[in-house]
């Protein structure tokens, strides 16, 4: 295929995004001080920019680019639509509580982007290498934001954390996808899926007897699920989790717990389901084990933390956990629901990092459940917003995130795996504790100081959209709902 | 002929030499960037020699990727091992301890 400009438009908002992000690099750089408000808004113009671009390439059908390693299809495009929208919540969250710290820098927003971009090409990956390059900019994007406060100690800490358990987990991937290729001989995800079914190669032939390669593939499975669950934070690999959340800037977690879990989604399915489908019963098994250990480490240890942010982090644990089980559940209703509950989970987590970031002021972390304590009095308004990301995020209905833990555990009993159900709703209703606890908290206790919420108006705005959405969306779920399934034919 | 599992056996001892060195040294941060290195050290030997052994060129290309990548993930790591020398004057892996929960 000859590289002609008709040929590279269903790249074109990832051609378009990097084209802004070395633009923004070069005004930032001889911007004064004094109008450094333009990088953000041209961040904000530019998520926009991709997401119209998006639409208008929206795909009838699979399309594949650049020797097949890129693809577009219906699943990257409504996936590429919610990671920008999320990253657009988080922008605008971000940009009170970096001006107040002094952080508000263009590195921030061009870190940000070059996240985005990464997330939108591991969306798209059709081969291991893109998987590889998308993940690897996404994850070195985020070493460096955490470690954007450089005078603070937890922040650097908690970066060298995330970097040195980061490269080991894509240490991991790597050595499972070059035992993939040496087993398949292909990096390209189809072609591994026909070889894993039995059936031919690219070039007709009949390929090798499978199951000589068994134990090798089965290695580079156990060696690709590990990296998955370290990227998606998931227990038994969950050990950066809750420290990374916690060391860096709360704008810098609000945006780590938020979209990259849809890329994280994205990327367990492109691995797991469009190149080693023929692997499922062993994938399966782990998946179970990965499940139950993040939804019980998660809901329980979170119960014992004092740190809304630390608390935040054994929740995204747990709801990993939950992610999971539509994963599991085989089916491609089960593959909407996971969706589903990711897209779901990156609104709700944003919103809730969000609220920290709304009791913050100069000077201040608003970070420790005590500063919750009383939100009522101080402002209604606030403790109601809270209230909905709380009991949305615990699961109680008519709240979105009920339908989101409904939708995945209708499929596992579908799936004829009660069981599982059964445990997975075990843990919720653990769960539900800590959730409720902050909503005592905030109704029920004496505030510890009564200073003024200072959050400027856009962001008040942002906010009570975020919590209502979630409102309103929990009374129509079926819109999303339909979206997902639409997508996953 | 050197016969392919003779490569592989060399990348999966390097590979389990880097992790080792990732999970036991508690004394320096730098050895610890250094076992990174080795572990996509060990991933490209494996990939070469796949490549060679299947007479596919794209292992290659995929090693060429993997170079670059570490290139800028030791450049990463490495500003962040200044700016954490800078707040703590210390590199040592067991004093990173200030988080608790």
């Amino acid at each position: 295929m000859t590289l002609t400009l008709q040929n590279l438009l269903p790249a074109a908002p990832e051609m378009f995004l990097l084209t802004m992000i070395t633009l923004l690099l070069v005004i930032d750089v001889s911007l004064p001080e004094r109008y450094r408000a333009l990088t953000y808004q041209m961040a904000q113009a530019t998520l926009v920019g991709v997401a119209v671009l998006v639409l208008m390439f929206y795909p009838e059908q699979q399309v594949l680019r650049f020797h097949d390693t890129f693809v577009n299809d219906a699943l990257a495009a409504v996936l590429k639509l919610a990671i920008v929208l999320v990253t657009f919540f988080v922008f605008a969250y971000s940009k009170p509580y970096l001006q107040d710290r002094n952080l508000f820098k263009g590195e921030y927003f061009i870190l940000g982007l070059m996240a985005v971009l990464g997330m939108l090409v591991l969306v798209s990956a059709h081969s291991l290498l893109t998987v590889y390059l998308g993940l690897e900019l996404l994850s070195l994007s985020l070493y460096a934001m955490v470690g954007l406060h450089r005078e603070s100690i937890t922040a650097s800490e908690a970066a060298m954390k995330y970097f040195v358990l980061g490269a080991l987990a894509s240490g991991m991937l790597l050595y499972g996808m070059s035992l993939f290729y040496g087993a398949t001989g292909t990096l390209d995800l189809a072609e591994i899926a026909r070889y894993l079914a039995g059936g031919t190669g690219s070039d007709g032939m009949i390929v090798q007897e499978f199951a000589g390669t068994r134990p090798v593939l089965i290695l580079g499975l156990v060696f690709i699920l590990v990296g998955i669950a370290f990227k998606l934070g998931a227990a038994p690999f969950h050990m950066w989790v809750p420290d990374v959340y916690h060391g860096a800037p709360t704008a810098v977690t609000l945006f780590i717990g938020s979209a990259p879990k849809i890329a994280a989604f994205a990327m367990l399915m492109r691995l797991l389901v469009d190149g080693l489908a023929g692997l499922d019963s062993d994938w399966t098994q782990i998946l179970v084990i990965l499940a139950i250990a993040s939804m019980a480490i998660g809901n329980i240890i979170a119960i014992a933390q004092d740190n809304l942010k630390r608390m935040l982090a054994y929740s995204t644990i747990a709801h990993s956990g939950f992610l999971f089980l539509g994963i599991i559940a085989g089916t491609q209703a089960g593959f909407a629901a996971s969706m589903f509950y990711v897209i779901v989970y990156a609104l709700m987590a944003a919103g809730g990092f969000g609220m920290i970031i709304v009791l913050s002021r100069t000077g201040v972390e608003a970070d420790r459940l005590d500063d919750f304590k009383g939100l009522n009095e101080r402002s209604p308004w606030y403790a109601f917003l809270m209230l909905i990301l709380m009991l949305s995020m615990a699961g109680v209905p008519p709240f979105l995130g009920f339908w989101a833990k409904w939708s995945v555990l209708r499929e596992v009993v579908n799936a004829d795996m009660i069981w599982l159900a059964v445990v997975a709703v075990c843990f919720a209703i653990i769960g539900l504790f800590y959730y409720l606890r902050v909503v005592r908290m905030m109704y029920f206790d004496a505030p510890l100081n009564q200073a003024r919420i200072q959050a400027p108006a856009g962001m008040r705005v942002m906010i009570s959209t975020n919590a209502l959405a979630i409102l309103a969306l929990g009374v129509y779920p079926s819109a999303l709902m339909a979206v997902c399934i639409a997508v996953m034919q | 002929m050197i016969p392919l599992s003779n490569f592989l056996v060399l990348a999966a001892v390097m590979f389990c030499i880097s992790m080792a060195g990732i999970f036991l040294n508690r004394k320096n941060l730098l050895i610890l960037l250094m076992c990174i290195e080795l572990m996509l050290l060990s991933v490209n030997l494996n990939f070469v020699a796949f490549s060679h052994y299947l007479q596919d060129i794209s292992g290659q290309v995929f090693v060429f990727f993997i170079l670059t990548v570490a290139a800028a993930e030791s450049a990463i790591g490495l500003a962040i091992l200044v700016v954490l020398f800078r707040n703590r004057k210390t590199i040592n892996v067991q004093a990173l301890d200030t988080m608790k929960g």
